[in-house]
């Protein structure tokens, strides 16, 4: 049985880096320097469950000539002179057969393409060096030198690309040889590539020739990778051929097929006919950096320069127009879109070839890079600084890789050339900015066009013929016209999946968006909306490997969303270059399945024929839709002409515009551009807008601005959707097919949708046409004009809609059974949400229940107070809902022995202290959010469970927003923040961008309280399986699997139900993927989402939970009513609001909650007692004991729920539950040892000073001492300076992160990422070497997202910061000489005091705490976010002493010249200072200062 | 819903009835038009919830969150859309119906619940007023036949939803005008009956025949008529009354309340009057039952000008307060005072009436006990003690016996058409509403017992569509 993981859901990231040295000169020493870099990066790395077997690590170097004709020669082989030859590393099969084709295959291609195969080298290795797991994988590794017999060197180079492509085509294609068998790591005449499934610390030992001297290289890329997955393969290990990459490129599914649909366009003087050899250019089985690497290698080859061809598919942002940027260099950026859209995700990537290396880092900056040059002119950069024990006087110059930006150390010019320099360079070679003057058309130029009205008669049809609802009208798109947002609604999703209902579904309720948890970040597109980007262009793509005017002709529009006027315009287009043609989409909808099948082929036919023909803009249309003759769902037939013209080789000649009735809301337009379309418009919803604007549905908004508005509503809708994934450009989203399909069968799939998951089959062509038929009878076809629309009932229920599991009587059933006692009230709950398939809401509805054996006595199962040990209920916060349901629920469970879990927002001590009668307030699962609310080191130490939340059903890759309503007092004071200021918490966490980001919180987390479990939170959808595995391997000891329909206490409507998956699926594959890799029996599994009844809980445990989340039906017994008005703070029965008047209503308590769960528990005893299973323990994986149902109804039928129950445990099989315990190796760390030297200061108060040397590996720097402090003294910690650390070198991740009250960290040297994290109390000083070779305060001293999270303290840091300085700050006092991009994003508290330059984005979402800047160039403003800032001067007496005192304590802590120099010239100085204000925090303290006037007065 | 904080700034607000003084002293409407001002400011309290209980508290299902927040806004006109699409009568409801959807209502769990019935009669009235109630004749026909036997709601309700599907509905009403227990049944004070004039033209507009004064089973018979049509649906009513054997029952100004109710609706409508006259006037009156009907009784005992009156109930005196957690969403048990009594007459609770005694064949005393129940309080449980001492004697000339009803009377009707009328004394049907016999449905009260106006409407609609999906599958 085929389950549900696919090893396309892998994932990696890791640490690289690069030694170069400057003059060329080759060395071994450089060589035995990478290979440390490597070492001093394992961390970064991972192993699965065999801990001797590492995800993969390598090293390229340049061709090491003088080793390897010794080598060669100690083999008899003669090695042509340097230069004259090629090397391939190859990885061979095992087995001798297939080894000798593939070798053969090899020297008879090298030959075809008119050179020699000299022979091969038998490269030496040591098995012994590396995990059993890597040696059972291990190839056999040759290296095929290859003899020049002609052509320049350059030619060479090209050549040896076609070779091993040719090679690695036809061995693949030869028979039963595949890609874990064989692959060619390397093949050039100038660099060579060691790499393998190795841990970092092996590649030396591993590959003897490594440590041979006359192994000598000028140039090295190191790379250490975390794969999700532990059954990695060789191949996948970095570096590439030419490079190493450290992140994921999101958009990669897009990258790889536009790139695909580029080919027959693709022509190249250089390569020839040999171009053809190449196709394709990348393999659908390749990872996304083994895709980058083709990429990057056709466009190097093709004869554009290396940082050419980066700067072309890793662009920065460059369309907002404040952004800092020569017009040239945008030029070159814009014209370059024209060619190519962005490979879009977190990346820094450095890359050779051979001469120079090139780093890179994404547009948002979301990887590390730091480097430095040497007064020897070595140059190293890296994930981490300190990766080489270079002393701070011999350096001469160092930085950190900026978004966007880009660094070259180039050895033939001898130089390390900046992004500016490059850039000008690139930008300058040709007139781009003429060339798109002269060309380039934009939308709003084009002549004014008006667009074909629909009356109003007829609106009612259409909007019957498109499936309109009330609903659509009444809440999402007058909303939308009315707010210009997505308007946003709560808790979760009840409804049936689109695949369930009997109702008639659109096609689009079938996909479900993709979204980014740990493996990469989802970005914030409204507060860092500028590099986020709406802008296509329509019209051919011209010859990606050639540059001319002409490349230019496309319309350019800032959104892919065209007003019907804008749509004529286009279609009205007559231009040299531009031709517009219209297509119809419609069809017979009498004929049913093969009248849509044939007129998709005619679809698909006509449109192949008008864009060979020479259209350039396709516009596929449904207009004119009537009671015969029906649209063809514009999703489907959008997709089947944008893959047909793919198939076809002409998709890059023509830009595809849909016009159609259906789209209305922002999924409808993401999916149509996800699949292919460049631009959408939604006529009908424009058309329906003015209906309601004459009915006066839209307030006294114009009917042009309502129009503008709902354009831009979706906009921002599809800005959300994109950064959901972590992606920044529409263009990029575009054709990225990032959805899965749940409910659509594999033949649709498989024709229409090519590429898309779709796991549990569904729905055939010929269903879709059924469907649509049943409307045209039920509600077009009746035609009766007075008739209303269908209701809907999507988000709320009503009587007339959609089916919803929370509904008036099973709300009344369960609300009855808690109050009164009464199990058979409970029973009549649980049974009408338990209807059967016909009534099927959630995938477990289609499963019944198989016996494992006789039924067996009641008494015999595992009791009730066991069971219910299992449950936890959900993260809610603290402010979202009301103290008093807080606390109720925390009651209950620590009365049943289950878990109740803080949510994101702190939680009050005084809830640690039992009650009188012995009741506990306190919840015992700690929740680490984006936030970062409320977390402080005693929070973290008074935890049984640290959750970190990657991700919420509700609204997966999103982040949160408490409304300023309801912060009140006691919320902001556990929050940190101030008293009717909204609340954001950020999409990402600012520390977890990679897995090994992720790896290292863990670490974190279990340096301050080692006695926690560490939980992740993850949301069901494709890949989970592969995510929860990596998790497990970042070693998380509990893992939560969350079903797409979880609550929340506000959520965009479209997330609610198009985000995630059922937990079914994610917990299945979890589960499984687990088991596979063995890691299954180091983590408990925990699933919610929707969780209502015991057959809930069963049929979670038999598909492999052994832990139950439930969340909205113990609200529901406390006495929630499903009002849906949690975001809004009017909650009528007192739960999510924290209006006193509303909070008295709450009328439930600790006992309703306790006897929800016992009946959960009974039920599931008397389900177990029915198939004879005793213990939960029994259940877990046996899912053998599931069968699809066999009554389903006619349109469940093609449903196949096989995979979710394929692989089940075998009777017999031990538990497959949580049994081994992690290994933090948290003893080897040097922070015991700083402990016991500090137990003077522990025990007795006495002032200790420790001094230590580190280095960068020496992680999470007194985070443990932090703990011990908070556990053993207390939550307000020491005295001032009772514990100071005095340490030097390099500091690592983390440095000083959690620090309490009384210690005082000082460092002498730089440090590394994520400085003070969750500062609670604690001192962190960095100061310079005093022979730094180099000017410190002009120099990048410190790490990204330094302080996040902080809620108390100080820093004073010499140099400058990275990105994101102070994000979450909430209350820490910092002060720094210069920061990177974001810096202060999302404060909320405390002082951030500035000396030097700031990046971009300057205070974006901050609301609190004040910021201080040196506004030296006199051009911070334009670097500031001013949605919710304002500047103002440096005057008022109290900002100015408060100031002054920080200068001089800095001065004094850090001896930094800079403060000096201000003080020196003090207050003169202040004058240079601009003062950062959130205008929320100062309206809110103008306010407070009223009242106390007001108070004052009235005193008197 | 615009205003989300509507329920906490806003106090429920009825529109009182007329003064006493003044509406005892005529039988029109004790309520006056409805004042939209005050429609649109309840309908702020609406939460527009995300689960509205009123919409399953209704037995129509009608769709009062979006009318309510249509109404707010001023949007009558989408309102009355709204009100129509679920109910085809909504100035009878908006009169009549004790409204089980305001019991539902959320708001009902902590404060007084929306003003639901008086929304709904300000949207109809609005919408007469304006001229938007027109008539929806089908645009085709289908050729289909239909006798609709019945006038009462469920009738009408049933045949306006057939006839605006294409089909030729005939309604046969025995009496000499339209509408059932609406016409005789409720007084005028509560609903005036030119209300349903009002709809009937409507009705006729759309196509329905009216065939007053004809008893079907007696004038023509169900065979005659089966000849002619494709369906006929019974909507006959439920107006067997309950008994109460207790000596003293035959003696002469003893009765039971409709026979009553109907004269009074017929001389208050101006219409002759046969048999035996029943009045009140002068007169000392109990009246047996306490629900709707010893209510109606009430008010038109208090305008005929009765000395003095008791209305006697013998179940336990019902809460003066709800206690919603106990039954939120349902209906509660709870005194409810309806215009009637607060215009007259003494209420007795827990009296068992045991006998009645008369002079020269005419009642002049009731004689009966007080009783308690002990633990009903607590659990509910109906277990009457009488109380020591506790007989009383009541002077009374005239006894009216409002204590229910116990199904569809034995009628020719039911005979004829093979309708089987089950052990609860009404019509068995089965999901489709139709009865053992082809081509014959039923609903309404004759299918359910006496029952809600709201219901009768609600059953009409779905017998409707029931009879639809055969009339056009066949």
């Amino acid at each position: 049985m085929s389950g549900l993981y696919d090893p396309s859901f892998e994932h990696d990231a890791c640490g690289l880096g690069t030694v170069v040295h400057l003059d060329g000169t080759a060395s071994h020493a450089l060589v035995d320097q990478a290979l440390t870099v490597l070492e001093r990066l394992d961390h970064r790395g991972a192993t699965g469950s065999d801990p001797e077997t590492g995800d993969g690590a390598g090293i390229l170097l340049q061709m090491p000539h003088r080793f390897l004709a010794r080598a060669a020669a100690e083999e008899g082989i003669d090695l042509p002179p340097a230069g004259d030859y090629g090397i391939g590393m190859v990885f061979l099969p095992t087995d001798p057969v297939k080894r000798l084709r593939a070798t053969e295959i090899a020297v008879r291609t090298v030959a075809e393409e008119g050179h020699r195969a000299v022979g091969w080298r038998q490269v030496p290795v040591d098995e012994d060096a590396i995990g059993p797991l890597a040696r059972s994988s291990q190839p056999v590794i040759r290296q095929l030198i290859v003899e020049r017999r002609h052509g320049s060197l350059e030619e060479f180079e090209r050549k040896l690309y076609v070779i091993r492509r040719r090679i690695e085509k036809l061995v693949l294609s030869s028979g039963d040889i595949d890609g874990s068998e064989f692959a060619i790591a390397s093949l050039s005449s100038k660099t060579i590539v060691y790499k393998g499934l190795l841990r970092a610390t092996q590649v030396r030992a591993f590959y003897p020739d490594l440590r041979d001297a006359d192994v000598e290289s000028a140039l090295a890329l190191v790379h250490s990778r975390f794969s999700t997955n532990t059954l990695g393969t060789w191949d996948l290990a970095h570096p590439f051929n030419l490079i190493a990459h450290n992140g994921e490129i999101n958009t990669v599914r897009g990258n790889g097929n536009w790139l695909s649909a580029r080919e027959p366009q693709l022509r190249s003087d250089l390569f020839g006919g040999d171009l053809q050899k190449l196709f394709p250019i990348t393999e659908e089985r390749w990872s996304d950096s083994a895709k980058l690497d083709a990429a990057l290698e056709l466009l190097l080859r093709a004869g554009r320069p290396l940082e050419h061809a980066l700067a072309m598919l890793i662009p920065p942002a460059w369309s907002d127009a404040t952004l800092d940027m020569d017009d040239d260099v945008r030029a070159f950026y814009e014209y370059h879109t024209t060619l190519v859209e962005p490979w879009d995700g977190p990346a820094a990537v450095i890359a050779t070839d051979g001469d120079k290396v090139v780093a890179t880092l994404d547009r948002n900056g979301l990887r590390p890079g730091r480097w430095l040059r040497t007064k020897d002119g070595i140059c190293v950069l890296a994930s981490e600084i300190g990766v080489l024990d270079i002393p701070e006087a011999d350096i001469v110059e160092t930085g950190r890789l900026e978004p966007g930006r880009m660094l070259m150390f180039d050895t033939s010019s001898g130089r390390v050339v900046h992004d500016r320099e490059i850039k000008r360079v690139l930008s300058r070679q040709r007139p781009y900015r003429q060339w798109l003057d002269q060309y380039k058309l934009h939308l709003d130029d084009l002549r004014p066009q008006q667009g074909t009205p629909i009356d109003d008669d007829a609106l009612p049809v259409q909007q019957r013929i498109f499936g309109y609802t009330r609903e659509d009208l009444a809440l999402l798109i007058a909303p939308m016209a009315m707010n210009g947002a997505e308007p946003v609604g709560s808790m979760g999703d009840d409804t049936p999946l689109a695949a369930l209902t009997s109702r008639n579904r659109l096609l689009p309720s079938y996909f479900k968006q993709q979204f980014a948890q740990v493996t990469n970040p989802p970005v914030d597109s409204e507060r860092e909306r500028l590099v986020m980007s709406l802008r296509v262009g329509v019209g051919a793509i011209g010859n990606l490997l050639d540059e001319t005017p002409e490349h230019c002709r496309r319309v350019t529009t800032l959104t892919p969303v065209l007003t019907n006027g804008e749509l004529e315009k286009l279609r009205a287009l007559r231009r040299d270059g531009f031709r517009a043609a219209t297509v119809s989409t419609l069809y017979p909808v009498a004929e049913g399945g093969p009248g849509l099948a044939a007129a998709l082929d005619q679809l698909c036919r006509e449109a192949a024929q008008l864009v060979w023909g020479g259209t350039t803009i396709l516009i596929l249309s449904d207009r004119g839709a009537d009671a015969t003759i029906a649209p063809i769902p514009p999703l489907l037939a959008t997709a089947a002409v944008h893959s047909h013209l793919v198939r076809q080789g002409a998709r890059t000649m023509c830009g595809l515009v849909v016009e159609s009735g259906e789209p209305r809301e922002t999924m409808h337009m993401a999916l149509l551009i996800g699949y292919g379309a460049s631009a959408v418009n939604p006529y009908l919803a424009l058309e329906s807008l003015r209906a309601l604007h004459e009915a006066g549905d839209l307030g006294d908004i114009e009917l042009g601005e309502a129009r503008k508005r709902y354009v831009q509503a979706i906009g921002k809708g599809l800005l959300k959707i994109c950064s959901k994934m972590g992606i920044s450009t529409i263009q990029s989203y575009r054709g990225s097919q990032i959805f899965e399909a749940v409910g659509l069968g594999q033949q649709l799939v498989a024709r229409y949708f090519p590429g898309t998951i779709s796991r549990v089959g569904g729905l055939e062509l010929s269903d879709l046409a059924d469907e649509i038929r049943e409307r045209y009878e039920l509600d077009v076809l009746p035609a009766d004009p007075d008739a209303l629309l269908e209701a809907g009932g999507e988000y709320q229920y009503r009587i007339d809609g959609e089916r919803h599991a929370w509904r008036p009587d099973t709300i009344v059933h369960l609300q009855r059974a808690v109050r009164d006692d009464a199990y058979d009230s409970y029973r009549q709950f649980a049974d009408a949400v338990d209807a059967g398939a016909d009534r099927a809401i959630a995938l477990r509805d289609l499963l019944e229940i198989v016996p494992a054996g006789p039924p067996v006595p009641l008494d015999e199962i595992e009791p009730s107070s066991e069971i219910v040990r299992r449950f936890a209920t959900g993260a809610m916060s603290m402010g979202s809902i009301s103290r008093e349901a807080h606390e109720t629920l925390a009651i209950a469970m620590n009365r049943i022995g289950g878990k109740s879990n803080t949510g994101e927002g702190g939680e009050d001590m005084t809830r640690s202290t039992p009650d009188a009668n012995g009741d506990l307030r306190r919840s015992a699962i700690k929740q680490v959010a984006s936030g970062r609310f409320g977390v402080t080191t005693p929070y973290l130490v008074d935890a049984d469970q640290l959750q970190i939340k990657m991700a919420q059903g509700a609204k997966p890759g999103e982040g949160g927003q408490l409304p300023g309503h309801k912060v009140d007092d006691y919320i902001a004071r556990l929050r940190h923040s101030t008293p009717g200021v909204g609340l954001i918490s950020p999409p990402p966490h600012h520390d977890i961008y990679s897995i090994e980001d992720l790896a290292q919180l863990i670490h974190d987390l279990k340096c301050v309280n080692p006695a926690a479990d560490v939980s992740v939170k993850l949301v069901a959808e494709a890949g989970v399986g592969t995510v929860a595995a990596g998790v497990a391997k970042a070693k998380a000891e509990h893992i939560v699997i969350s079903g797409h329909d979880g609550g929340t206490g506000a959520s965009p409507l479209s997330s609610l139900k198009y985000a995630g998956l059922p937990w079914e699926m994610g917990l299945a594959e979890a589960h499984e993927v687990l088991v596979m890799n063995d890691l299954r029996g180091q983590v408990t599994l925990q699933v919610d989402g929707g969780l209502r009844t015991g057959r809930d809980v069963l049929v979670g445990a038999i598909l492999g939970a052994e832990e139950f989340g439930f969340s909205t039906a113990p609200l529901i017994a406390a006495g929630c009513i499903m009002m849906r008005v949690c975001h809004l703070n009017t909650c009528p029965v007192g739960i999510a609001t924290q209006d006193p008047v509303l909070r008295e209503r709450f009328r439930g308590t600790p006992e309703h909650i306790v006897r929800y769960f016992l009946f959960v528990a009974e039920h599931l005893r008397e389900l177990m007692a029915e198939i004879g299973v005793r213990s939960v323990d029994e259940l877990i994986g046996r899912r053998d004991l599931l069968r699809q149902r066999t009554d389903r109804p006619t349109w469940l039928e093609s449903l196949d729920l096989s995979p979710v129950l394929a692989h089940p445990r075998q009777p017999g099989d031990p538990a497959p539950v949580r049994a081994r315990p992690q290994d933090h190796a948290l003893h080897t760390k040097i922070d015991p040892e700083i402990i016991a030297e500090a137990e003077p200061a522990l025990a007795r108060g006495e002032a200790v000073v420790i001094e230590r040397r580190i280095q960068n590996i020496n992680r999470t720097f007194g985070a443990m001492l932090a703990g011990e402090i908070a556990r053993r003294v207390g939550p307000d910690g020491l005295p001032d300076d009772t514990i100071t650390l005095r340490v030097h070198g390099h500091g690592g991740q983390s440095f000083g992160a959690f620090a309490m009250p009384g210690t005082t960290i000082e460092l002498t040297g730089p440090v590394n990422d994520y400085l003070g994290k969750g500062l609670s109390g604690g001192r962190i000083v960095v100061k310079a070497a005093d022979d730094a070779g180099y000017a410190v305060s002009a120099s990048t001293y410190v790490g990204n997202v330094a302080l996040y999270g902080a809620t108390s303290g100080a820093a004073f840091l010499r140099g400058r910061a990275g990105e994101r300085f102070c994000v979450r700050n909430s209350g820490a006092t910092a002060v720094v000489e210069g920061v990177g991009d974001h810096g202060c994003e999302y404060m909320t508290g405390g002082v951030a005091l500035i000396l030097g330059p700031t990046g971009r984005n300057f205070a974006a979402g901050m609301s609190g705490g004040v910021a201080f800047v040196l506004d030296a160039d006199g051009a911070f403003e334009r670097r500031v976010n001013h949605a919710s800032v304002s500047l103002e001067p440096l005057e008022p007496a109290d900002d100015r002493a408060l100031v002054e005192g920080l200068l001089r304590e800095h001065a004094a802590r850090t001896g930094s010249p800079i403060a000096e120099e201000l003080l020196t010239a003090w207050p003169q100085s202040a004058s240079r200072f601009l003062k950062v204000m959130p205008d929320d925090y100062a309206r809110v303290l103008a306010e407070r200062a009223q009242a106390d006037a007001e108070a004052a007065i009235a005193g008197d | 819903m615009t205003d989300p904080r509507g329920f906490l700034q806003i106090q429920r607000r009825v529109q009182p009835y007329r003064p006493v003084e003044e509406r005892v002293g005529d039988y029109r409407a004790v309520a006056p038009q409805i004042d939209d001002e005050i429609a649109r400011e309840q309908a702020r309290r609406c939460m527009g919830c995300g689960v509205p209980f009123c919409h399953n508290g209704c037995p129509l299902g009608n769709l009062i969150p979006e009318w309510n927040d249509l109404v707010e806004r001023d949007h009558f006109r989408e309102a009355i859309d709204r009100l129509h699409a679920t109910n085809n009568f909504p100035e009878f409801t908006g009169r009549v119906c004790p409204a089980p959807c305001e019991e539902a209502c959320v708001l009902a769990l902590d404060q007084d619940p929306v003003t639901i019935k008086q929304v709904e009669m300000s949207i109809i009235e609005r919408a007469f007023e304006e001229g938007w109630v027109e008539p929806r004749p089908a645009e085709h026909s289908t050729g289909r036949r239909v006798a609709v036997v019945g006038s009462g709601p469920a009738g009408l309700a049933c045949a306006q939803q057939l006839a605006r599907e294409g089909h030729a509905v005939t309604v046969f009403e025995r009496d000499d005008h339209l509408g059932g227990l609406l016409r005789y049944g409720i007084p005028d004070f509560k609903m005036e009956k030119t209300l349903i004039d009002r709809r009937v033209l409507q009705l006729e507009a759309e196509g329905i025949e009216f065939a007053t004064g004809v008893d079907v089973g007696e004038d023509v018979s169900i065979e005659e008529l089966r000849a002619g049509v494709d369906a006929i649906i019974l909507a006959t009513g439920a107006q067997r009354h309950r008994d109460l054997w207790i000596p003293g029952r035959e003696l002469e100004g003893v009765h039971f309340a409709m026979p009553y109710l109907i004269q009074q609706n017929r001389r208050v409508a101006g219409l002759p009057v046969e048999g035996p006259k029943i009045t009140a006037q002068g007169k000392r009156v109990a009246i047996l039952g306490g629900g709707d009907t010893s209510a109606d009784c009430l008010g038109n005992v208090i305008r005929e000008g009765a000395i003095e009156v008791h209305e006697i109930a013998h179940g336990p005196t019902p809460p003066g307060e709800r206690e919603p957690l106990k039954t939120w969403p349902e209906w509660p048990v709870v005194m409810r005072t309806y215009s009637a009594h607060q215009e007259g007459g003494t209420r007795e609770w827990q009296f068992v009436t045991d006998r009645l005694e008369g002079e020269d064949g005419h009642v002049r005393r009731l004689v009966g006990h007080r009783v308690e129940f002990p633990g009903y309080a607590e659990s509910g449980v109906r277990n009457p003690v009488p109380v020591e001492d506790g007989e009383v004697v009541l002077d009374v000339d005239l006894v009216l016996l409002a204590i229910g009803f116990t199904g569809t009377e034995d009628d020719a009707v039911f005979a004829q058409s093979g309708a089987v009328v089950g052990d609860r004394g009404t019509i068995d049907v089965d999901q489709w509403y139709a009865t053992a016999t082809p081509g014959v449905w039923a609903c309404g009260d004759a299918v359910r017992g006496a029952d809600l106006v709201v219901t009768a409407i609600a059953d009409g609609r779905q017998c409707a569509a029931a009879v639809h999906a055969a009339l056009v599958s066949r």
